[in-house]
């Protein structure tokens, strides 16, 4: 088996190879770069899916009763079920798995310059696992009553008593796809940990790792220490489902708000779990692109470190209003506020890179610009939702639907685009078309905003989350020219994604060849072939400096590879 | 004064203008950082474009000189977090952690899919006694008057929210949640269910009815059971 996987270098020339069949080159190889691709078409694929979904909602919302052309008429049951299943699909099915788990498995052995992850063999049923939990959560549409719809954050008792949902096998399917898609992180996250703690190249000290190395490791750790309480409350509520079990249930002794907890302790570091890889990402791409050292490399690596302790301790500005004990909520209104400190300051941090830089505005680093800021937005928009005192009034209104937006937007769509760009010649042996690139970028990034900047001024007006239809309510009804407006956004937004696919596969295809190191970069990645071979390095590097000697006074070039000897 | 409300609605409740102060102050704060950090962003972005700048200088972000440009900005943001939580918390005590001192009238708040039922305690302003009146969607209530309000779930959850008085909470099964509210002008405001409580989220529009006195004292007289007793 390992010998079958030995030669899986490309897709091109993997079809003609008489050992391998299909199905052990793409769907049960062991190598790291394969199993990075599994997870980023399946994670791509999902995407298409989520945003079929928001498509088929926003036409709802702005023109209530139409015939959707492509899904038919939207019931309330398909609203509740689009809007949950879109926001189910895009933070785990999208977020998780491109920007933890194949940036993850594609950048890790590469950067720390080893020849594979520790555990190879588990990081294939990480993908195993996680590929079911997919189509376990697709099968939940389809199966009598429909498909989940009590929101992705799944609040029992809706969720957990089918009389109430109306969705009985749905909503089992859902939390049974969703708990498998956490054991599927959990193996890939020890891998993440391992390689990069005791794979690094001879001579890679911990400050040497580059710093998107580093976030991977750090989401996977809060991962790790946050779905535990999770993964115990999602097997309650299949019990609730399915045994008649009373854990969230009051008439047996149980408490709905017992699962809030649950899921926030979980969903707040969630936050940050996808967060991180992608700030990881443009840190590498702000410096290739402003030929700089990344400014304060400790400081950050530090700041990250806090930033994910502080994560810990948030989780219930989510319930100010939601039946616990009033007290609590000035605890976690400081803590909350406390956050915005570190992450001000990763930031600025990255803002003083660009100082007396040497800036090129290529595709990769408009879209790493275009994430700080977007995610700037999405960063001060959050103080008025963890100040209790604002959030009475803003609590599960579209501000807050807009607020989390600019943060996983810029997170998992900008951050994954920074990626997928970037890496795509290392992916891929290719590059990537740059006039289609750009205009993708402005053709993404200006409906973005045209979407959810609206969609701010409509929640401070009032409007609540989660709507049919805002024909019955007087003072929101009037907005619904705003409400088209995004929509319409929405819709240019989601066509600009062909020029994307196209440029995908077209260079795919027939793109420029790419060099080793087509940006002249200093990570370990680029100083082997593009794409690597299976066994990534002829020789395995030694490393003599950190990731970020750019624009050395002692050199000529303005770039110094870390394995370069001199 | 209201000089912060943005919310294109009336402040109906003595605590609405706290909380749009508390959204005001915040606006111009965080509106602050955001300028200034998007000012410098886009000026690094322009100034140290290649043509302008050919070769980047080697700053490790360690010269104190230099960090200090992070460490300052840092510093002034806990404070201004500090400013934030400090009017936040005082709207909140008020808000959510305080009654208003007995004896005022209560009003019983029940939701369940998909319909808000209210029980207001009728011309002997007590809850539980015969005269109470029980209406489906409709609350109706006296201006310039406290009321503490009692609110229960039958099924799932739910969430009472009156945009005009800037009020909220979570209705939960198996728990009585009290809080309280008043309004200062007559009218009819929107009541709506803001957690999503299964397909009929969307059919759960109340409406408040704020009443003065006269006209509330009628709207009891013509509602309480007794009356439609004798009126049969």
């Amino acid at each position: 088996m390992a010998h079958a996987v030995d030669h899986a270098p490309a897709h091109d020339d993997a079809h003609g190879h008489h050992e391998q069949s299909f199905f052990m080159t793409y769907l049960w190889s062991t190598d790291h770069k394969m199993i990075a691709k599994q997870y980023m078409f399946t994670g791509m694929f999902m995407a298409l899916i989520g945003g079929f979904f928001a498509y088929a909602f926003r036409m709802q919302n702005a023109f209530p009763g139409m015939h959707v052309p492509g899904f038919g008429m939207v019931t309330p049951s398909d609203y509740n079920m689009l809007v949950t299943n879109h926001g189910t699909i895009m933070i785990f099915w999208v977020a998780m798995p491109v920007l933890v788990a194949a940036f993850g498995n594609f950048l890790i052995p590469l950067m720390v310059g080893c020849d594979d992850m520790v555990f190879p063999k588990l990081n294939r049923l990480s993908y195993q696992i996680f590929l079911l939990s997919a189509i376990v959560l697709i099968a939940g549409f389809f199966v009598p009553g429909g498909g989940f719809g009590g929101a992705w954050t799944a609040y029992p008792p809706l969720s957990a008593v089918g009389n109430y949902n109306l969705t009985p096998a749905g909503s089992t399917f859902w939390v049974l796809a969703v708990a498998l898609e956490f054991v599927a992180f959990l193996l890939g996250g020890i891998n993440f940990i391992t390689t990069s703690m005791n794979s690094r190249a001879p001579g890679m000290k911990l400050y040497d790792i580059p710093i998107v190395v580093w976030t991977i490791v750090i989401a996977s750790i809060l991962f790790m220490c946050s779905v535990g309480p999770l993964i115990a409350g999602a097997i309650m509520l299949l019990f609730d489902q399915n045994l008649g079990t009373g854990f969230f249930n009051p008439a047996m002794g149980g408490d709905p708000v017992l699962w809030q907890h649950l899921f926030w302790f979980f969903g707040h570091p969630e936050v940050y779990v996808v967060l991180l890889p992608t700030l990881g990402m443009v840190a590498e791409i702000i410096c290739v692109f402003a030929r700089k050292k990344l400014f304060a490399y400790q400081t950050v690596l530090y700041t990250m470190f806090g930033t994910g302790i502080l994560s810990f301790t948030v989780w219930a500005h989510h319930q100010f209003i939601s039946g616990i004990d009033p007290r609590m909520a000035n605890v976690f209104t400081i803590t909350t506020l406390l956050i915005s400190v570190p992450i001000a300051e990763m930031l600025f941090v990255y803002i003083a890179t660009l100082y007396k830089g040497s800036i090129t505005l290529s595709t990769p680093m408009l879209w790493a610009l275009g994430f700080i800021a977007t995610f700037l937005i999405g960063g001060v928009t959050g103080i008025y939702l963890g100040t209790a005192g604002s959030d009475v009034y803003f609590h599960d209104t579209y501000f807050v639907l807009a607020h989390f937006h600019y943060t996983f937007f810029p997170i998992a769509i900008i951050g994954t685009f920074a990626g997928v760009t970037h890496w795509f010649p290392k992916m891929f042996g290719r590059m990537l078309d740059e006039t289609l690139g750009k205009l993708h970028f402005w053709l993404t990034i200006i409906p973005f905003n045209c979407i959810f900047i609206p969609l701010f001024f409509l929640g401070l007006w009032g409007e609540h989350r989660r709507i049919y239809s805002y024909e019955l309510f007087d003072e929101l009804w009037k907005y619904q020219g705003i409400r088209q407006f995004a929509t319409v956004s929405l819709l240019v937004m989601l066509a600009a994604q062909v020029i994307f696919i196209f440029n995908f596969f077209k260079s795919l295809r027939s793109g420029a060849i790419a060099s080793p190191n087509p940006y002249n970069a200093n990570t370990l990645e680029w100083q082997c072939p593009s794409p690597p071979p299976h066994g990534n390095f002829a020789e395995l590097p030694t490393v003599y400096r950190g990731p970020y000697e750019y624009s050395h006074p002692d050199r000529k070039e303005d770039f110094w590879p870390q394995n370069s000897p001199a | 004064m209201d000089i912060f409300n943005f919310t294109r609605l009336p402040a109906l409740s003595s605590f609405a203008t706290p909380i749009d102060d508390v959204i005001g102050w915040v606006t111009v704060m965080v509106g602050f950082w955001f300028i200034l950090t998007e000012a410098v962003f886009f000026y690094f972005i322009f100034k140290y474009r290649k043509q302008n700048s050919p070769r980047a200088a080697y700053i490790t972000g360690e010269e104190p000189e230099l960090f200090r440009w992070i460490s300052r900005p840092h510093a002034a943001v806990l404070v201004f977090d500090v400013f934030i939580v400090v009017i936040g918390v005082r709207v909140w005590l008020d808000v959510k952690q305080t009654l208003p001192p007995e004896p005022v009238p209560h009003v019983r708040v029940i939701a369940q899919q998909w319909a808000w039922t209210f029980v207001h305690p009728g011309p002997d302003a007590q809850l539980g006694t015969d005269d109470d009146i029980k209406s489906v969607d409709d609350l109706h209530i006296q201006t310039n008057q406290k009321y503490i309000w009692e609110l229960e779930a039958k099924d799932v959850l739910h969430s009472f929210s009156v945009p005009a008085m800037r009020l909220k909470q979570d209705a939960v099964p198996g728990r009585v949640i009290k809080g309280w509210m008043d309004a200062n002008a007559a009218g009819v405001y929107e009541i709506q269910c803001v957690e999503i409580c299964g397909i009929g989220h969307g059919l759960m529009p109340g409406k408040l009815y704020v009443e003065d006195a006269a006209q509330h004292a009628a709207w009891m007289q013509a509602h309480t059971p007794t009356a439609r007793i004798a009126a049969n």
